[in-house]
């Protein structure tokens, strides 16, 4: 299957998993708030150019919004990690070698600690700015901290089952693909 | 100039990305403000139309408690029919006069319309519901929804055949109500806390409220009929700092299961509210 054709279906599927299972989940409590839907983002290839990276993040994010009737709270914190998602990157791999054999992201291509360090900031800065605008509008400050540290917590520990029940295959870049 | 291309195609990354924040930005206060979204029509066709499709397959999980609502008010509004009090020395038959306008002078003020639940959330800290039923079936921005149990919401955002509603659970949501047994009246605002759970603020300390007293809405809300059930009292919160109780309100409607609700219009609404929000101009 081609990555166009792979990363449009997957685009669908983290759309509706997000809205009609997660959402629908009943509350737990106020800062446990179950979120996947953005490691769409974080597993997109490597080669996407950033701006198209950035705009693609956002139409992700806007379409969220329109099923949960905010619009722009999910496509803001999107576009930021898109926007630094590059900068990470380039920080964390070893230059040369692995970004050029393999398509995207994963714990197979990455490896297992540089790639959980790149889930786990990403994630974080993720909930922050998601929270923090959400806090400005309305809430306490104990609130801002408990919610941030709770769905992060909740979204690294869903993120690890998704890893482990989906063993994506770090599939080689060829010279033919 | 030169060095403005320049710098304009050296930042054009960090420039295209605080572009995409600010419209994300603008895009949120506009919604939250004013719920009125610019492609808000078009898309909440398309969103609608698949919550439907996912409530049609839900709804078969709660027919049963549905039916044992639909049945329970039904009793209930059997037993207010006007037929069942007949004055035994009597050979008049009462009949309940259904016309608009009737010769006394009474107008009608509300009009009720059944609608359709085809989408609703309870885990976010602004929760909407969507109902199948649009402006073309006579919904307009305003009108109040209520369930079998209690009140539910108020419409927000209506598009042709799909309308949307600003759930009780919502930071933004207030709605006018009071104790049913003295009329002590406050606001009912949530906390974004437990879906459950409603707060009841500015009710006065002399009002002598005790654990499990009835809240239902205000005569002051535009929107809403009065009298209608909002919930029960769970507990008192005596706040020191000011002279009113913060008290917190069991709902009556359960938001997890919401299936059927009524659309309430008042045909009076606009003119109150236009006549509220006129400033004053001698005072």
């Amino acid at each position: 299957m081609s990555s166009l054709v792979k990363n449009i279906i997957r685009f669908i599927l983290f759309i509706l998993l997000q809205v009609f299972i997660l959402n629908e989940v009943p509350p737990l409590h106020r800062f446990i708030v179950p979120y996947i839907y953005f490691l769409y983002i974080l597993w997109l290839p490597f080669t996407i150019n950033r701006i198209a990276l950035m705009l693609i993040a956002f139409a992700f994010g806007l379409s969220l919004d329109f099923f949960s009737g905010t619009t722009g709270l999910h496509a803001a914190p999107c576009v930021l990690i898109a926007y630094i998602r590059p900068f990470l990157l380039n920080l964390i791999l070893p230059q040369e070698t692995i970004e050029q054999s393999y398509s995207e992201p994963g714990s197979k291509s990455m490896g297992w600690a540089p790639y959980s360090l790149y889930v786990g900031l990403l994630t974080f800065i993720h909930h922050f700015y998601l929270v923090l605008i959400e806090w400005l509008t309305f809430g306490d400050f104990l609130y801002f901290l408990g919610k941030v540290l709770g769905t992060t917590a909740v979204s690294l520990l869903m993120i690890f089952l998704a890893e482990l029940l989906f063993l994506r295959k770090g599939k080689y870049r060829t010279n033919a693909a | 100039m030169k060095n403005i291309f320049f710098f304009i195609r050296r930042y054009f990354t960090f420039l295209s990305f605080l572009l995409l924040q600010v419209v994300a930005i603008i895009l949120l206060t506009r919604s939250s403000t004013t719920h009125e979204v610019f492609f808000s029509d078009a898309t909440s066709e398309l969103t609608g139309n698949l919550n439907k499709r996912y409530s049609n397959l839900r709804s078969y999980f709660s027919l049963g408690e549905t039916n044992r609502q639909l049945a329970e008010e039904n009793t209930r509004l059997k037993n207010l029919l006007a037929s069942n009090n007949i004055a035994p020395d009597s050979s008049r038959i009462n009949y309940t006069d259904t016309t608009v306008r009737d010769s006394s002078g009474r107008y009608r003020k509300f009009t009720w319309l059944p609608a359709r639940v085809i989408g609703n959330t309870v885990t976010l800290q602004t929760n909407f519901l969507t109902l199948e039923r649009g402006s073309n079936q006579g919904v307009k921005k305003g009108m109040a929804v209520v369930g079998p149990q209690g009140i539910v919401g108020v419409v927000v955002e209506i598009s042709p055949n799909i309308s949307k509603v600003m759930s009780l659970l919502h930071r933004n949501s207030r709605v006018s109500a009071m104790l049913k047994k003295d009329n002590n009246a406050g606001s009912i605002e949530w906390d974004g806390n437990d879906p459950s759970i409603l707060i009841l603020r500015n009710v006065s300390k002399s009002a002598k409220v005790v654990k499990g007293d009835t809240v239902v809405t205000s005569t002051y809300s535009a929107n809403f009929p009065s009298n209608l059930m909002v919930g029960t009292v769970s507990s008192i919160v005596a706040d020191p700092s000011s002279n009113f109780y913060t008290l917190k309100i069991k709902t009556a409607t359960n938001f997890f299961t919401v299936q059927y609700v009524y659309l309430v219009e008042n045909t009076r609404y606009t003119e109150q509210v236009q006549l509220e929000n006129t400033p004053m101009t001698n005072q």
